[in-house]
């Protein structure tokens, strides 16, 4: 090995007398391993995002589309009335969230029980769950937004609000009741069978031993459908509401500009992230769970 | 270490390769009106040395200097289709703007740009008469709304849908001297609270509602300003269904629509009044659509100001809107 004038030395005999293999001796300090990845790591985003940046920035349309998409003066002049019309979306999502919940897990159970006498309820939840899972939002919205006010029936409501929230939680609860179901499957036949034995009802046993597992499986799924839900609530902008998305497209058509559309997506943005990391998060942990064999 | 160099390496690469694709890419160049060696035909109509009173005074676009014969002559004006006239429209097209064929050609819905029936079917064939094509020389596309003042280049030579002069507009399309003065006006169900409203201030404390982007929008926000926030619809059918089903008091539209509306579109519809600009300010009108910088743009604008002083303007708005301009005027 060299010296550190770099010049060849006899390596003598080797450090811990005869007899031992020839292991290096630790030579001045350097740097870490860990902190030798992070160097490396942030060197190569700034490489990478600034070729990325640059090529983007002599691109030659990039003062049209810097005007078009990413104007100063109308994003913070449009940015209140779009944060202040995101509200009706957090209402709709916030109040649909817990119906669907709830109706999705009944629609879930009914699919699943068992017996002959049974089966006109499993065809009706079935076919509930076929054909709302088949429609488009918009279809939906516009017939129950449009078409129930217009029978003119007595005690109906007829705020076009009540027919997004009513809409959503069809369309989603189709989909979670689905969600659910793969959950119910998942937990062993052996523990609704033990279950039975011990003397519980189907229900009890459902309630207390089934459900409480195959809920906790599906929670990642659940809140991936939610993150949905926040998006699928622009579908209350066709029959007249403004929100977030009909208050960029009027600020839109007013300056032809679109950076109004960035703003909105920055606040679905800035809502979505957090979620998605909560739902990583609880990942991990039930992975570390079941793989620790916690009790 | 290795297992971060490889990738950065590649995506390096990558976009490096990307890079090069990019800036090779040029711009495409925006059409030039070249002037082929045509004989010139008839010269458009000359215009008269001072506008018409009927003008808008304060608020009018500069009108584009006079364009010589030769730049407007049909051989030589940089159409969309060399010696043809493309124009737009929406679909469906309205009544009374343009009114159905018994069958429409597809794919025309409700109104059929291409029998020149209707208000500004007439008004298209007469323009694309004067800048020398024949009617069978016109072609029509369908072009949504929204889309028609939008910057970006257009598929059309000449768009013609109730598109109102508007500042934000004229500064990415090139909008054309008016070719009617246009007033908006509400229409509610006949046994709605609304329709004894005489003044806007009797109407503050209703619902409204109209289609996103229009100046009808506009008129609810700025001239109207109800207590209650508009409601805004993707069309004015939408609107109509809304008003049908009790969930908006009244629907801002233009006058002939509003017309059009309450007799064919809703049962038991009326017109509660029409908004009149006030004298000193420059009322709203409809203007042709072109492309920004289109180098139709003057000889559009030159064949509408001869239309308007020889009359031919006004007989074809008497032809086909004279009685849809009688409605209550609302105090303000």
């Amino acid at each position: 090995m060299a010296g550190p004038t770099g010049s060849a030395i006899d390596p003598g005999p080797p450090a811990g007398g005869p007899g031992r293999s020839s292991i290096p001796i630790a030579g001045p300090p350097r740097l870490g391993s860990a902190a030798r990845s992070t160097l490396i790591a942030v060197a190569s985003t700034v490489v990478v995002f600034g070729v990325i940046g640059w090529i983007v920035v002599n691109a030659p349309g990039w003062p049209a589309v810097q005007k078009s998409f990413l104007n100063g003066p109308v994003f913070w002049s449009s940015l209140p009335s779009i944060i202040r019309a995101f509200w009706v979306n957090v209402q709709l999502f916030l109040i649909a969230e817990v119906l669907i919940l709830g109706f999705g897990l009944v629609i879930a159970v009914l699919r699943s029980l068992p017996g002959p006498a049974f089966v006109p309820i499993r065809f009706l939840s079935t076919a509930y769950v076929d054909i709302f899972r088949a429609l488009p939002g918009v279809l939906v919205i516009y017939i129950l937004g449009f078409g129930i006010p217009g029978l003119g029936l007595p005690g109906v409501p007829n705020q076009p609000f009540f027919y997004a929230v009513l809409a959503l939680t069809l369309i989603y609860s189709a989909y979670v009741s689905e969600v659910y179901r793969a959950g119910i499957d998942s937990v062993h036949p052996s523990q609704d069978a033990a279950a039975r034995s011990l003397g519980l009802s189907r229900f009890q046993s459902l309630r207390h031993v089934v459900l409480p597992q195959a809920v906790r499986r599906v929670v990642p799924p659940l809140l991936n459908d939610f993150i949905g839900l926040q998006k699928d609530t622009v579908l209350v902008s066709y029959i007249g509401v403004v929100e977030i998305f009909r208050q960029s497209q009027i600020k839109q058509a007013a300056t032809f500009n679109f950076t109004p559309y960035i703003a909105t997506a920055l606040v679905f943005i800035v809502i979505t992230i957090p979620l998605a990391r909560l739902t990583d998060w609880l990942v991990a942990r039930d992975r570390k769970r079941q793989l620790s064999g916690a009790r | 270490m290795r297992t971060l160099f490889r990738p950065a390496a590649i995506a390096l690469a990558t976009l490096l390769v990307a890079a090069a694709c990019t800036s090779a890419a040029s711009p495409t160049p925006a059409p030039s009106a070249a002037p082929s060696v045509a004989p010139v035909t008839a010269a458009p109509v000359t215009a008269a040395p001072s506008l018409a009173a009927s003008e808008a005074p304060s608020a009018a676009p500069s009108v584009a200097p006079s364009p010589t014969p030769e730049a407007c002559a049909p051989g030589s004006l940089a159409t969309v289709t060399p010696g043809r006239l493309t124009i737009g429209t929406d679909n469906p097209a309205y009544p009374p703007y343009f009114e159905p064929s018994d069958p429409n050609p597809a794919p025309w819905e409700l109104g059929d740009p291409t029998n020149a029936n209707g208000f500004e079917s007439a008004v298209a064939y007469a323009v694309a008469m004067k800048l020398g094509f024949t009617p069978d020389q016109v072609d029509w596309v369908y072009v949504p709304f929204t889309n028609s003042y939008a910057p970006g280049p257009k598929t059309f030579d000449f768009d013609i849908n109730q598109v109102s002069w508007k500042p934000e507009r004229a500064e990415v399309v090139d909008l054309s001297r008016s070719y009617y003065f246009v007033n908006q006006s509400v229409v509610t169900k006949a046994d709605s609270p609304l329709a004894a409203a005489k003044t806007v201030a009797d109407m503050k404390k209703f619902k409204f509602g109209a289609q996103v982007g229009t100046t009808s929008y506009d008129t609810i926000v700025n001239v109207i300003a109800p207590t209650q926030e508009p409601a805004v619809y993707d069309t004015n059918d939408a609107a109509i269904e809304a008003l049908k089903a009790g969930q908006i008091d009244g629907i801002v539209v233009d006058l002939p629509t509003a017309f059009y509306m309450t007799a064919a579109q809703l049962d038991n519809g009326v017109i509660v009044g029409q908004f009149i600009s006030p004298a000193d300010k420059a009322g709203e009108y409809f203007s042709l659509v072109l492309a920004k910088d289109s180098p139709l743009t003057p000889c559009v604008d030159q064949v509408l100001l001869g239309m308007r002083s020889d009359g031919s303007l006004d007989t074809i708005t008497k032809v086909w809107l004279s009685e849809k301009v009688n409605a209550p005027v609302i105090a303000p």
